[in-house]
């Protein structure tokens, strides 16, 4: 009798923890749902013709826009990409190729850091690397900031998809009396072209939303400018402004952008599951 | 005087320390096909990988000695422009994933940027899949990738591949190993074909594919020529007793 | 003889300059942390002479009176992370089991690993506006309940947004070293009569410890360099914290806040020097987390 009763027992905790693991699970999941029916809800009413082709308008007035937060976003991502798709991807090839270099080693290692550097430090650096020699606020210094915050996951996705390819590829390439960089550039990066167009992706969704790497570098601006050598608008820049701000007016206009920043993440990352599927390379 | 397309003369290889080849000295002649033979870790491989030089790409790897193609020493020439004249097929067939069945025949000739018309680059590659006994397979479906053909067939787009740079030397690195036995009868077939056009070197661990196919074989062991001549000798008359205790399957 | 002797020394030069500019690149990754981590130095050097050790135990910063003394910003930094890991952690272990060990594959697997990631995929700023307005006047009304000032920032409240942030990263590797416990373990303790809970308690986590420790030492590692989401939630003031429901400020937040407009030499050079103590503890502990995964994955 005594065992069947621990048995019962020890079947009875069992449960209550699954129970426990389901539940903590689920509430864990809450704040995401919370969060995006919030935005949604609040950004819906504030998505209209003028939110996208208007300018900031003063306190008071209304049919105020983003449009020039919009056209910054893009623009400083643009040109961050330019920056950091060539070197990741180069990097990348490099630590897939020579993988047991010293050199190697310390590259991953550096590599690794970066990853983790508090994005807000890397707008101190930029601010005293380019910020201060160029005498003002730019929307290039704020690209770069960016850059350096995509260059560790193309490095990495880059040279995780390389090294996946079977060594042979290689091997039949060179054996037709291909030079070695012609192998690479027109056989092994192409094969690799889904995994490392994900990582690249994956990248942009993560610096599209940063906010702190461009408050000192991108500054901001209240008017429309596509100059990337002046101080530019971003759609994290506003909603932090704004956000911050007393005024409703203001408010509305950030829900709107905080809907269309998540708006735009989701699409990147369904983007990235259609990259994976449509380009896997079979062999 | 040299009518040996490939002339081996006292040649070693090395992985760093370890002496692989030793003293090899083998003479090969034009449109013969050698059956290159021996138990695993005999050197076979590291012999056929030295004469298109994809050797010396392992870290490490060094030779000693003389190598000659046509009278040529191969470690003096540029091993990129040596491997155009040298076909390797390998034993995982290993076509191209991004190019079609069309590309991956004269993707030696794309990959390096060799300017071709249309119909030149069609009639290459007709005859390349001819010779390889592939056309009538793939003949409409050429700009299908070539990655969705079967084993046998995608081995064969090798062979087309290679051949369609027109090599003087094809080099099969166990070639049908991971084929299976119809596939594999079909290219011992073709190989039979091709010699009347082609110089081949083809390491094989099966004896009997050796016996039916090759004209010559050289018998190696830990890195020895043991023995080469005659494929006909070799089985039913071998000198060395090492040869001997191979071919009736003491080790190996 | 001439062409071919030619097409040689072409090929030889491009193969150059290529294995060249592969090593470059490399040597520039390299290059460019020394230089983030010496130009953070010569930077805080103003500060560092100026002020030494009491930059770290001077509890008044007032820039107004030259004073620089970061300790509340210490206090508020350590508070808000550990404050965070420890509501985050039953949390992200509670996921981490439900997504390693009982539901690994399936559409539920699916559905929940999706919404951790996209939790991981919000920015920090809208963190910080959703919590501006729902956690904001929730936290207010606790705050009145317990007959406390209701400033409906502080500590608490940034404490909790960044529980919720820094959850998808332990996860992440929690859920994978307990994915891959060799279910030859598992089995043992199956074939002797365990239950799944003992399997788990006695035999999963016990095996998994360096790992999980790991995850939280990366969580750490992100929660400390947090800004903008608690910058918006903290309360910006420059005491230290006296509770948990009092407003404060992190190293971060700070910089966020005071480095634009900073004016003078000490100033400026002292918000780097929070900048340099960010980027060393953050870097070391993230390398020591790194470390541990490496030694468990052997």
């Amino acid at each position: 009798m005594q065992i069947e009763k621990q048995i019962a027992h020890r079947n009875k905790k069992n449960k209550i923890f699954k129970g426990v693991i389901i539940a903590g699970t689920v509430i864990s999941t809450l704040p995401l749902l919370l969060i995006l029916f919030y935005i949604f809800r609040q950004g819906i009413t504030a998505i209209n013709w003028q939110f996208f082709t208007n300018l900031p308008k003063p306190v008071g007035e209304t049919g105020g826009g983003v449009s020039n937060a919009i056209v910054g976003s893009i623009l400083i991502l643009l040109v961050s990409c330019v920056i950091a798709i060539p070197v990741g991807i180069i990097i990348g090839i490099y630590l897939s190729e020579v993988a047991k270099s010293r050199l190697a080693y310390y590259c991953r290692l550096a590599v690794d850091v970066l990853q983790g550097i508090p994005s807000i430090v890397i707008g101190i650096i930029i601010y005293e690397w380019i910020v201060r020699p160029m005498g003002g606020f730019s929307a290039f210094s704020g690209s770069v900031a960016l850059a350096l915050m995509m260059l560790p996951s193309i490095i990495k996705s880059t040279e995780e998809t390389l090294k996946l390819l079977p060594e042979s590829l290689k091997e039949a390439s060179l054996a037709l009396g291909v030079p070695y960089y012609k192998t690479i550039l027109k056989i092994i990066v192409p094969s690799g072209l889904s995994g490392i167009m994900t990582g690249v992706i994956l990248s942009i969704a993560r610096v599209i939303g940063e906010t702190a790497p461009l408050l000192f570098t991108a500054f901001g601006n209240p008017f429309m400018s596509t100059d990337i050598f002046r101080p530019m608008s971003s759609l994290p820049l506003i909603i932090f402004n704004y956000a911050t701000s007393p005024y409703s007016d203001w408010h509305q206009l950030a829900w709107g952008a905080s809907m269309l920043l998540i708006l735009m993440i989701l699409i990147l990352n369904i983007i990235t599951k259609i990259v994976q599927r449509k380009w896997k390379v079979q062999f | 005087m040299e009518s040996a397309i490939l002339k081996a003369t006292n040649f070693n290889a090395f992985f760093g320390k370890n002496h692989i080849l030793k003293n090899i000295s083998l003479e090969v002649e034009k449109n013969t096909v050698w059956a290159i033979m021996g138990p695993s870790g005999c050197g076979k491989t590291t012999f056929i990988r030295c004469v298109n030089r994809m050797h010396e790409l392992t870290q490490g790897a060094t030779v000693e000695g003389s190598l000659k193609l046509n009278g040529e020493e191969i470690y003096d020439m540029n091993p990129v422009l040596l491997r155009r004249k040298v076909g390797m097929v390998f034993q995982r067939p290993n076509p191209f994933p991004t190019m079609s069945i069309y590309d991956n025949v004269i993707a030696g000739y794309i990959l390096n940027g060799i300017k071709l018309s249309k119909n030149e680059k069609d009639e290459i590659v007709e005859n390349s899949l001819k010779r390889a006994a592939l056309w009538m397979e793939v003949r409409s479906t050429l700009h299908k990738k070539g990655t969705f053909l079967s084993g046998g067939q995608q081995q064969r787009l090798c062979i087309a591949r290679a051949l369609s740079m027109n090599p003087e030397i094809l080099l099969l690195d166990e070639a049908t190993s991971a084929l299976d036995p119809i596939s594999t009868a079909k290219i011992e077939e073709l190989i039979h074909e091709l010699k009347s056009d082609y110089t081949i070197l083809m390491v094989t661990h099966n004896m009997q594919q050796a016996a039916r196919v090759s004209d010559k074989t050289a018998f190696f062991y830990l890195g020895e020529l043991i023995e080469s001549g005659e494929t006909k000798m070799i089985f039913t008359n071998p000198k060395h007793e090492k040869t001997q205790n191979y071919i009736t399957g003491h080790f190996g | 003889m001439n062409e071919i002797a030619f097409q040689a020394k072409q090929i030889n030069l491009k193969e150059k300059v290529f294995k060249k500019t592969l090593t470059l690149s490399a040597i520039t990754v390299v290059v460019i942390l020394l230089a983030i981590f010496f130009t953070l130095l010569i930077n805080s050097m103003p500060s560092i002479k100026a002020l030494g050790g009491k930059f770290f135990y001077d509890k008044t910063w007032d820039p107004v009176a030259d004073e620089y003394g970061a300790l509340p910003f210490l206090v508020g930094t350590l508070l808000t992370s550990f404050l965070a890991l420890i509501i985050s952690t039953p949390f992200s272990i509670a996921v981490a089991i439900f997504l390693g060990e009982y539901y690994k594959k399936g559409v539920v697997a699916e559905i929940f690993k999706n919404v951790i990631d996209l939790l991981a995929g919000i920015p920090s700023v809208i963190y910080g506006f959703w919590g501006l307005f729902v956690l904001v006047p929730i936290v207010r009304t606790i705050e009145l309940k317990l007959n406390l000032p209701p400033y409906g920032v502080g500590i608490f409240t940034s404490s909790v947004i960044l529980a919720i942030m820094i959850l998808p990263f332990s996860v992440s590797l929690s859920r994978q070293v307990i994915s891959m416990v060799p279910s030859h373990l598992k089995e043992a303790a199956y074939s002797l009569g365990a239950t799944r809970f003992e399997v788990i308690t006695k035999i999963i986590i016990p095996y998994t410890k360096s790992g999980l420790f790991a995850g939280l030492l990366l969580a750490l590692g992100r929660a400390l360099g947090e800004t903008m989401a608690v910058t918006m939630l903290i309360g910006n003031t420059h005491q230290i914290p006296t509770g948990i429901f009092s407003p404060g400020n992190t190293m971060a937040s700070v910089i966020a806040n005071e480095f634009s407009e900073a004016t003078g030499k000490i100033y400026t050079s002292s918000l780097i020097e929070m900048g340099l103590f960010l980027f060393v503890v953050v870097t070391i502990i993230n390398i020591l987390g790194k470390q541990v995964i490496k030694r468990f994955t052997l």
